[in-house]
């Protein structure tokens, strides 16, 4: 996220840099200065050591122990981690929460894309629609919208008689392991309100001038959207893409409350938190909790990675973007 | 940059990429994107209108009906709720979860402005590490602190408290909104705590004076969104909270689920509904705010 490089880049130019060579005066500033940076980011200081970095180092620590929260823990090494590549249920939940993040996020994230496009093309009724399409976003994770989910995905329900309608399943989703887990991926997708405000802000940002000179040059639409619009919104898109593909790794209360907090049926919904929960809060396995938390990290980590990675090759910064 | 204040929607030229040439064609195209938002529309406020019309419906008719509206409404699924769940009332579920997010709001106002400042008006040493740091926990997964942080809480017997569920909150750990704030407050005229600071005003005077007043968009907005993630939070009061009578309303639900379930399928499906409008009603008063606000996170990122 290029936010870190743009601060440093602005700082400069108002405030010439304290010189070895500036008057006593000038330093004693400098030091009332980092004193007020540092008071006014105590807050934040403390938060982050307590609650992020400390926990953290724990959990680490954790990670190679045998712990059930009432003994001390127990130093194991790596058995956590072989148990856990040896477990059924761990791959399960890899299974399922990779075909989730796979399936889900692509086609939020078109949906999202391709509802902007259209809605860029008049700003008549705009607001309305941007607001209409934005809400499911600030209710989706609610426990009501879970229990309306199931509803609306049992056997006999509005989805369920629309398909037999159609002719090719019969039954809800919600009580069918095979197709469960579509159910989550429906609910996720229902939620594209979110990146395609962002996807339209973005697009407000492309200069019209290019589309004039590129309709000059006899570019269509589809030339167009490839080789100006695409490009433009690149940013935006990187940003989407990496913050949906890093919460969805991270879904929990919907499958949890879909499922029945059972996370099935036979683990179909059986995502990597709501097994990660199971195995610390109901089964007091800290130990092994904490080895499958560093695993979802590590994964998310690599991910990341990999888009920053991969951002030289197709996302355009703008030289003068500020 | 102006998207907090809105003020980036209300200049440009009237059409956007690919406009029509003709009168007619014109009117084809705008048509077809009439029919093509409302489909979408349709899909997104079907599950919405259903929960309405649900739950004016006797039970047994919620899940087979396909009628969205129900022939003879009745009110019983409502009424029913006044009896409460497990001898608890309602109102004891709605108070702690207005509670827990009004709690919230305050902790993420103060603690993220006085970082957020920070961040953007005082030139300190280690500021841009700390940014980075602030940026990075951004994209960590929650998961990672949760067992640490609930083992600590336990330690100090604060479990079946609010104190982990706030504490967070006062410490300015939601990076989303120091971001935003961060965003904002670099956007405000330099020349005005310039001044201020030549008149001698301390850092303190002109956070309080001249950036918060000047910040109120960007407040409010995580004012509002604050409140709504405390109020649709499921997995933090699922692991701190295990007394009934702490339960703040999407613990309530569950439980109503649990104890009465297919039986009073009409109430629970009216308990959603009454949990639900809180966030809607937020959403109809302030959606220009969370909107743009949103959209201004992507901008920059």
């Amino acid at each position: 996220m290029g936010t870190a490089v743009t601060l440093v880049k602005d700082s400069p130019p108002d405030a010439p840099r304290t010189r070895p060579a500036a008057p006593a005066a000038e330093r004693r500033r400098g030091r009332r200065e980092n004193l007020a940076g540092y008071l006014f980011m105590s807050p934040w200081i403390a938060g982050f050591l307590l609650l992020t970095a400390g926990p953290m180092a724990a959990s680490l620590y954790f990670a190679f122990t045998d712990y059930n929260l009432f003994d001390s823990p127990r130093w194991i090494g790596f058995d956590n981690f072989t148990t856990m590549f040896d477990d059924p249920r761990w791959q399960k939940s890899v299974e399922v929460t990779a075909k989730y993040v796979v399936i889900g996020t692509p086609l939020k994230l078109l949906l999202a894309l391709g509802v902007a496009l259209l809605l860029a093309q008049s700003r008549r009724g705009q607001a309305f629609y941007r607001a209409a399409f934005y809400a499911p976003s600030l209710i989706g994770a609610s426990v009501s919208v879970g229990f309306v989910w199931r509803a609306l995905f049992s056997d006999d329900a509005v989805v369920d008689r629309t398909q037999s309608f159609l002719g090719f399943h019969a039954g809800g989703w919600v009580g069918d392991p095979d197709w469960v887990l579509y159910s989550l991926v429906a609910l996720t997708v229902w939620q594209f309100g979110a990146p395609m405000v962002i996807f339209l802000a973005g697009l407000k940002q492309v200069p019209r001038e290019l589309y004039e000179a590129a309709e000059v040059d006899g570019a269509g639409p589809l030339r167009r959207f490839w080789s100006i619009t695409l490009p433009m919104i690149s940013p935006v898109l990187f940003f989407n893409v990496l913050l949906e593909t890093i919460h969805s790794f991270q879904i929990f209360g919907s499958a949890y409350v879909v499922s029945n907090t059972t996370c099935g049926p036979a683990d179909a919904t059986l995502v990597y938190t709501c097994y990660l929960y199971q195995k610390g809060f109901k089964e007091s396995q800290m130990g092994f909790a904490s080895a499958m938390a560093w695993m979802l990290l590590l994964a998310v980590a690599l991910v990341t990675a990999v888009l920053f990675w991969s951002q030289k090759r197709w996302v355009h910064y703008e030289e003068d973007a500020r | 940059m102006s998207g907090i204040t809105g003020k980036a929607f209300g200049s440009g030229a009237a059409t956007a990429p690919g406009r029509a040439r003709t009168p007619g064609r014109k009117r084809t195209g705008s048509l077809a994107w009439h029919v093509g938002a409302l489909l979408v529309l349709a899909v997104v406020l079907y599950p919405v209108l259903w929960v309405l019309g649900a739950s004016f419906k006797p039970s047994r008719e919620i899940i087979g009906s396909l009628d969205l509206f129900p022939t003879s409404p009745i009110l019983a699924n409502f009424k029913g709720l006044a009896d409460g769940i497990a001898d608890i009332s309602i109102a004891t579920f709605f108070q702690n979860s207005l509670f827990y997010a009004l709690g919230s709001v305050v902790g993420i106002l103060i603690s993220c402005s006085l970082t957020a400042y920070a961040f953007a008006k005082i030139r300190f040493a280690g500021r841009n590490l700390l940014f980075s740091l602030m940026i990075g926990t951004l994209l960590l997964p929650y998961h990672v602190l949760l067992i640490p942080q609930y083992v600590m809480f336990q330690k100090l017997e604060l479990v079946n408290t609010y104190v982990p569920l706030l504490i967070g909150k006062y410490l300015a750990t939601e990076a989303f909104f120091v971001f935003l704030m961060v965003q904002f407050m670099r956007n405000l005229p330099r020349e005005l705590d310039e001044a201020a600071r030549l008149d001698g005003c301390g850092h303190l005077r002109i956070y309080w004076s001249i950036v918060l007043p000047l910040c109120r968009p960007a407040l409010i907005t995580s004012a509002i969104f604050t409140f709504i993630n405390a109020w649709n939070d499921f997995m933090g009061p699922l692991i701190y909270l295990n007394e009934p009578g702490k339960y703040t309303v999407s613990l309530g639900m569950m439980m109503f689920r649990d104890q009465e379930g297919v039986a009073n399928y009409g109430g629970m499906i009216a308990m959603s509904l009454v949990a639900l409008l809180p966030v809607l009603l937020f959403f109809l008063a302030f959606q220009r705010y969370l909107i743009d606000g949103m959209a201004t996170s992507g901008l920059k990122g």
